[in-house]
C-alpha cells in the first residue's frame, strides 16, 4: 500500500529526514515511535504534501502512484489521512461545514455521487455518538475553544466519516487521558479491515496496549534504526531511545 | 439658477463643473418656493470648497482625481429601462416592495409599491415636494443648509429627486423596503445626485435595503445623500449592497440623527465600484440610544473602497459598535476611517471600533485611520486594526481532508467575513450575501 525508499527530506534547508525507508502492507497497521525531534511529524507532513518540507531524494509509492507529484487534495481522494499532532483552528467554519465539504471534495474528486443533507447528517451524527461527542460540538467552529482531547476526538470523528484507506495518526495520544485514549482507541481500531492501513505515530508504547501494531518501528535522526514485532515496543519503553539511537549513530 | 463664482483650481475642474453649473432645471423649484435660494446658497459653498483634494485631512486616502477627467452628463434624459432587465434582487425573488431610481429618479413603473401600514409613506422627493409635504421640507430645509464638506455641498446644490420614506410613530413596516438604484450610461457619463430622506416615528421599525447596480458597461457618477432622523424609540436597519459598475464612481453620505433610546443597524456590502466611498455620521442626540455599523467588501483589480465613519455620542448612555471587514486582491486599496467623538456630558458611553482587512495579494493595500476625541470621563472607548493574508495552516488542513484549494480559499473567505455578515439582523440576507461571495471567488479579481 505505502511504500517508501530512501526518502531525504529538508525543512528550510535544514536536512530533517535523512534516508527513510519503510513499507505497510493493506491491512497492517505499523508504529514508528522515536524522541522528540527525530522527524515522526516531518514524515506526516511529507506524506500529505505540506508546503516548505522538501523532497532531495527518494520516493514514496502509494497504492503504486507516485504520491509526491500530488496535491494534498489528491492524496486524500487517493485514500491518504493524517491525524495532525496538533489540530488547526478554523474560526468561522463549523465543524459540519468542514466535514461536508471535505466529504463532498472526495466524493467529487473520485467521481462518486456526493450525499444529500439528509444523509450527511445522519452519518456524522452516527460517527459523532461513537465517539461520544455532542451535537454542540458539531456546531462549533473547527477545533476553536476545543480542549487537547476534543481536538484529538475531533481527528479521529474526521477520519471516521472520511473513512480513508491509509491513516497516519501523529501523536493522537498525546493529551488524552486514559477514558478518553480507550474511545480515540476504539474508533480507529473500527476501522481497521483487511483494505486499511496505518502508521501510528506515538511518543509513549501506552497506546500500544490499546491499538496493537503488526510491526514497530525506530525513528532516529531522521531514519529507521530498528524494526520489530510489538514486543520491542515494550523493550523501548525499558531500555530507552538513548541506546537505540546510539546504536544507530 | 444664479451664475456661480469660478472654482478655484485648474482650469479642468472648473470645464469639468460646466454641466453642473447649470443646474438641475426648473422642474420641481415652482413645488417649493425656499428650493431655489437653497439650491444657490449651497453651491457658493460647493464654490468655497472646491473639490476634496488629498491635502483635506478626510480625503487623505481617496483621490477623486479621475472625476475631473470625466466628461459628465450632469442632466441624463431618463434612459430607456425595461423592467425584465433588472437584476434579480438582493432577496433572491421579486421583492414584496421596491422602489427603482434610474440615474437618481424615482421610476414608478419600474417600482412596485404595495399598500403600507396606514400613514407609512413611500414615494419620490419629487413627488413629496409637488403634494407640499411639509414635514419633509422642514426637515429638508434644515439638513441641506448644514455645511458638511464639498459633496454634500454639491448634491444640496442639487435637490431634485431621491426617495422618500416616512414611518409614523409607533407602526412596523414588516416588509423590507427595496430601494433598487441603477445607474446607465448614455453618450456621456452620467452624473446623479439623488436626495433621499428616512423618517422613522418615535417607536416605529422599519428595515430599508439598498441595491446599487450598474447597468452599464461605462462610468458613471453618483453622489447621493440620505438623511435618515430616528425619533425617540425607534429600530431603523439600513442594508446597503454596492454593486456598481466597475468604472463607476460612487459616492454616498448618510447622516442620520437618533432620538432617546432609538437604534440604528448599518449593514455596508461593497462590491462595486471603481472608486467608492460610503460615508456615515451618526449623531447620538438622545439618551440611550444605539447604533451599529457594520461593513464588509471584496474589491480586486483597480478598485478603490472607501468607509469612512463619524459616531458623535452627544448624550448619556449612548453606544456604537463597528466592524468592517474586507477582502482584497490585485491592486485593489481600501480605506477604513473612523471617527468618535464623546461630548463633554457624554457620561456611560461605549464606543468600539475594529477593522479588518484580507490581503490575498502583495499588491493590495489598507489603510486605517481610528480617530477618537474623548471628552467625558466614565467611557469605554476602543478600536483596532488588522490586516494579513489567508491563514496557511487553515488552508493546508482543508485541503488534506480533500477539499480542493480553491474551494478552501472561498471556505475561508467566507468565514472571515462571516462575523460581519453574522451582524445582518435580516434573516434573508444571509444567503444572497453568501452568493455574492461565491460568485466573487469565482472570478479572478488580480487584474
Ligand atoms: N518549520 C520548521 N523549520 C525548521 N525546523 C523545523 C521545522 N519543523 C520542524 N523542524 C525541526 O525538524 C526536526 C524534526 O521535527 P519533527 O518532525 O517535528 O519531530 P518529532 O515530530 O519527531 O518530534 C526538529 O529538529 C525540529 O526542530
Ligand atoms: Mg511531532
Amino acid at each position: 500500500m505505502l511504500e517508501i525508499e530512501n526518502l531525504h527530506a529538508t525543512v528550510g534547508g535544514k536536512p530533517i529526514l535523512n534516508g527513510l525507508d519503510l513499507a505497510v502492507a493493506p491491512g497492517e497497521v505499523h508504529a514508528v515511535m522515536g524522541p522528540n525531534g527525530s522527524g515522526k511529524s516531518t514524515l506526516s507532513y511529507v506524506l500529505s504534501g505540506r508546503d516548505g518540507y522538501e523532497v532531495t531524494e527518494g520516493g514514496v509509492l502509494f497504492k503504486g502512484r507516485n504520491l509526491l507529484d500530488l496535491e494534498p487534495e489528491e492524496r486524500a481522494a487517493a485514500g491518504l489521512f493524517l491525524a495532525f499532532q496538533y489540530p488547526v483552528e478554523i474560526p468561522g467554519v463549523t465543524n459540519m461545514t468542514f466535514l461536508k465539504h471535505a466529504l463532498n471534495g472526495l466524493k467529487v474528486q473520485r467521481g462518486e455521487e456526493e450525499l444529500d443533507a439528509m444523509q450527511f447528517l445522519k452519518l456524522v451524527r452516527q460517527k459523532a455518538k461513537a465517539l461520544g461527542m455532542s451535537d454542540d460540538m458539531l456546531k462549533r467552529a473547527v477545533n476553536v475553544g476545543f480542549s487537547g482531547g476534543e481536538k484529538k476526538r475531533n481527528e479521529i470523528l474526521q477520519m471516521a466519516v472520511l473513512e480513508p484507506a491509509f491513516a497516519v495518526l501523529d501523536e493522537t495520544d498525546s493529551g488524552l487521558d486514559i477514558d478518553a485514549l480507550k474511545i480515540v482507541a476504539d474508533g480507529v481500531n473500527a476501522l481497521r479491515g483487511p483494505e486499511r492501513s496505518m502508521l501510528v505515530i506515538t511518543h509513549y508504547q501506552r497506546l500500544l496496549d490499546y491499538i496493537v501494531p503488526d510491526r514497530v518501528h525506530v525513528l532516529a535522526a531522521g531514519r529507521i534504526v530498528t524494526s520489530g514485532g510489538k514486543e520491542l515496543a515494550l523493550r523501548l519503553e525499558d531500555e530507552g531511545y538513548g541506546a537505540f539511537a546510539a546504536r544507530a549513530a | 439658477m444664479a451664475a456661480l463664482a469660478p472654482i478655484d483650481g485648474p482650469a479642468a475642474v472648473s470645464d469639468w463643473l460646466s454641466g453642473w453649473r447649470a443646474g438641475p432645471g426648473d422642474g420641481t423649484v415652482a413645488a417649493a418656493d425656499w428650493l431655489a435660494p437653497a439650491r444657490a446658497a449651497a453651491a457658493g459653498r460647493f464654490a468655497a470648497h472646491g473639490l476634496p483634494n488629498r491635502r483635506v485631512e478626510d480625503w487623505r486616502y481617496t483621490n477623486l482625481s479621475r472625476l475631473t477627467g470625466l466628461e459628465l452628463d450632469w442632466t441624463p434624459a431618463p434612459a430607456e429601462v425595461a423592467k425584465e432587465s433588472l437584476p434579480a434582487l438582493v432577496f433572491g425573488r421579486e421583492a414584496d416592495c421596491r422602489l427603482v431610481l434610474v440615474n437618481g429618479q424615482v421610476r414608478p413603473a419600474l417600482s412596485t409599491v404595495p399598500a403600507l401600514p396606514a400613514g407609512t409613506l413611500l414615494t419620490s422627493l419629487a413627488d413629496a415636494l409637488a403634494a407640499g409635504r411639509q414635514d419633509v421640507a422642514a426637515l429638508l430645509r434644515e439638513r441641506v443648509a448644514v455645511d458638511g464638506g464639498a459633496l454634500k455641498a454639491l448634491n444640496d446644490s442639487w435637490l431634485e429627486d431621491g426617495y422618500v420614506l416616512i414611518v409614523p410613530d409607533g407602526v412596523t413596516v414588516e416588509m423590507p423596503i427595496e430601494i433598487l438604484s441603477v445607474g446607465t450610461g448614455g453618450a456621456l457619463p452620467p452624473a446623479y445626485q439623488p436626495r433621499n430622506l428616512i423618517v422613522a416615528g418615535a417607536g416605529s421599525r422599519v428595515t430599508v435595503v439598498e441595491h446599487h447596480v450598474g447597468l452599464c458597461i461605462g462610468g458613471y457618477f453618483a453622489n447621493g445623500v440620505t438623511d435618515v432622523a430616528a425619533g425617540p424609540e425607534a429600530i431603523v436597519r439600513h442594508c446597503k449592497v454596492q454593486d456598481e459598475s466597475k468604472e463607476a464612481i460612487h459616492v454616498a453620505l448618510l447622516d442620520a440623527a437618533l432620538g432617546r433610546d432609538a437604534m440604528f443597524d448599518s449593514f455596508c456590502f461593497t462590491l462595486g465600484g471603481g472608486i467608492s466611498r460610503n460615508e456615515l455620521r451618526v449623531s447620538l442626540d438622545g439618551p440611550g440610544a444605539h447604533c451599529r455599523l457594520n461593513g464588509a467588501y471584496l474589491v480586486g483589480g483597480q478598485q478603490h473602497c472607501d468607509h469612512t465613519t463619524a459616531v458623535d455620542h452627544a448624550a448619556p448612555e449612548t453606544h456604537s459598535d463597528q466592524l468592517y471587514k474586507g477582502v482584497l486582491d490585485g491592486r485593489a486599496r481600501a480605506v477604513f476611517q473612523g471617527k468618535v467623538v464623546v461630548r463633554q456630558d457624554a457620561q456611560q458611553v461605549e464606543g468600539h471600533q475594529m477593522s479588518r482587512a484580507l490581503l490575498l495579494s502583495e499588491t493590495s493595500e489598507v489603510n486605517t485611520k481610528p480617530e477618537l476625541f474623548i471628552h467625558a470621563d466614565d467611557v469605554q472607548c476602543s478600536h483596532g486594526a488588522t490586516a494579513g493574508d489567508l491563514d496557511a495552516e487553515a488552508l493546508f488542513y482543508l485541503r488534506s481532508r480533500g477539499v480542493p484549494e480553491g474551494q478552501a480559499r472561498q471556505l475561508l473567505v467566507e468565514a472571515f467575513l462571516n462575523e460581519a455578515i453574522d451582524a445582518v439582523a435580516l434573516a434573508g440576507m444571509r444567503l444572497p450575501l453568501e452568493r455574492n461571495v461565491a460568485r466573487w471567488m469565482a472570478e479572478r479579481h488580480a487584474t
